[in-house]
């Protein structure tokens, strides 16, 4: 028994008292795949400004956290690309959003760290970039790091496939991606899933994501989007194990 | 430039890039040309690509019908899983880079130095597109191979002295393989490896601003 229930019945439920203008927020997901899309519309929905948003990406126009740019609530964010949203692109060049770019595997270490009490680490990554200007350098075994923070957000955002009553949560390929490493570095970490199974019916070995990171949890449905649709023929595909990335 | 009728389009760059695959590595392909590196591995060379969103053993695109929004390669185009598929987090996937576990890289590039600088993620101004995983990578794998055009829209040469742009990593790259031939970083410069099909020494040197030695 967990003694407290973290099951809410709608994301905007879920997300009652934890907002606030200003707050930091890290969010699961990478390009669209995984995205808290739920947790997302209500806070488009609340209203919340002046968001700094600690996550790979920011959406597309006008779907997951693109929403929130749409929307101006986002004052700063902290990612590794900004790809092809063009929305993300025009703020950050005409000045209106701040950005500070993160290499990929930065980020997702400053999350992990965050959450695991370690308040900084060294990284080879970025050495000799403008990612490591102002940052602390260290020799070690002959070769230059550089100092990073770790990530404590004031909440973290993120999506998994099932979950039991006590928050144990599973996710599905690569839709864990940065839904881990976000949920642990939260204060508060609310999670959406597709589905809320009964404790005791997830295999305690195949859990991916302990209850002790996630507070509060949703149940419903995602329109999971699909950015970049590839698929191959089936009739031209005689030759076999080619692989495709 | 004559690219067209001479040197190597795309896929022979990348089928020329798959040479460099060893069997029994780890290998991450970045976004554009190097993905195209997958069709053109060697027969008998096994290579196992990871995807830095959280994959070991990608495995082709999907039939249609069949694409599934949970399964996508750090390209963000829906993928396949194999029978050796591994899925985990982002941090676990960059513990991988960062730790040296990746044999080789195999990404694309707006310039590359002289001395293995390598740029790839910003034009100041004009376009910002992020680093992505690509600072990750050229920091911890073992082996960097840049696969790019040797020149420019407008014919200049992005194979450089030093880069203009911001870069993505320093001294990180081992090999550059272009539409016009395959060079080394050597201590002091760039050596020429091999000359793409009917391209001339002189033509290579010509479309190249870095010192080339010998």
């Amino acid at each position: 028994m967990t003694g407290s229930n973290k099951i809410y019945p709608s994301a905007d439920a879920a997300l009652d008292g934890v907002l606030r203008d200003g707050m930091l927020i890290a969010a699961g997901g990478f390009g669209l795949c995984g995205i808290p899309e739920l947790l997302i519309e209500a806070i488009l929905k609340a209203g919340t400004r002046e968001l700094t948003i600690a996550s790979n990406n920011c959406g597309v126009d006008g779907f997951g956290l693109g929403k929130l740019l749409d929307s101006r609530q986002i004052r700063k964010m902290i990612s590794s690309y900004v790809g092809e949203n063009a929305e993300f692109m025009r703020q950050y060049l005409s000045g209106e959003l701040e950005l500070e770019f993160n290499p990929q595997g930065t980020l997702a270490e400053r999350m992990r760290a965050g959450g695991a009490g370690i308040p900084g680490f060294y990284t080879k990554t970025g050495v000799g970039t403008v990612i490591a200007e102002g940052k602390e350098h260290h020799d070690f075994d002959g070769e230059t790091y550089i100092l990073e923070r770790g990530i404590v957000a004031d909440l973290a955002i993120v999506k998994g496939w099932k979950a039991d009553e006590t928050g144990n949560v599973i996710f599905r390929k690569t839709a864990r991606n940065f839904n881990v490493p976000a949920a642990k570095c939260g204060r508060v970490c609310v999670c959406e899933v597709e589905e809320i199974v009964p404790t005791g019916s997830l295999d305690p070995d195949a859990i991916h994501l302990p209850g002790i990171y996630v507070h509060r949890l949703i149940q419903g449905q995602h329109e999971k989007r699909i950015e970049q649709r590839t698929t191959r023929s089936r009739v031209s595909d005689t030759t076999g194990k080619k692989e495709t990335a | 430039m004559a690219a067209e009728t001479k040197g190597w389009d795309r896929n022979r760059m990348a089928a020329r890039a798959a040479q460099e695959l060893q069997d029994g590595w780890y290998v991450n392909l970045g976004i554009g040309i190097p993905t195209l590196v997958a069709n053109y591995i060697p027969e008998g060379v096994h290579v196992t690509l990871q995807s830095e969103n959280g994959m070991l053993g990608i495995g082709p695109f999907p039939y249609e019908g069949e694409e599934d929004p949970d399964l996508i390669n750090a390209g963000k185009q829906t993928v396949t899983e194999l029978p050796q598929t591994a899925y985990f987090d982002s941090a676990e996937s960059f513990a991988m880079i960062r730790g040296g576990k990746i044999a080789m890289a195999i990404l694309g590039a707006m310039e590359v130095a002289e001395n293995g600088d390598l740029a790839n993620w910003m034009i100041p101004g004009k376009l910002v597109k992020g680093m992505g995983g690509a600072m990750d990578l050229v920091a911890g794998v073992g082996r960097v191979v840049v696969v790019m055009d040797h020149t420019s829209k407008h014919g200049e040469s992005k194979v450089l002295k030093s880069c203009t742009l911001p870069l993505t990593g320093q001294a990180v790259v081992n090999r550059i393989i272009t539409n016009l031939g395959v060079l080394d970083v050597v201590p002091g410069g760039l050596k020429i490896v091999e000359l793409a099909d009917g391209v001339s020494e002189d033509e290579l040197r010509a479309a190249t601003e870095a010192t080339i030695l010998g």
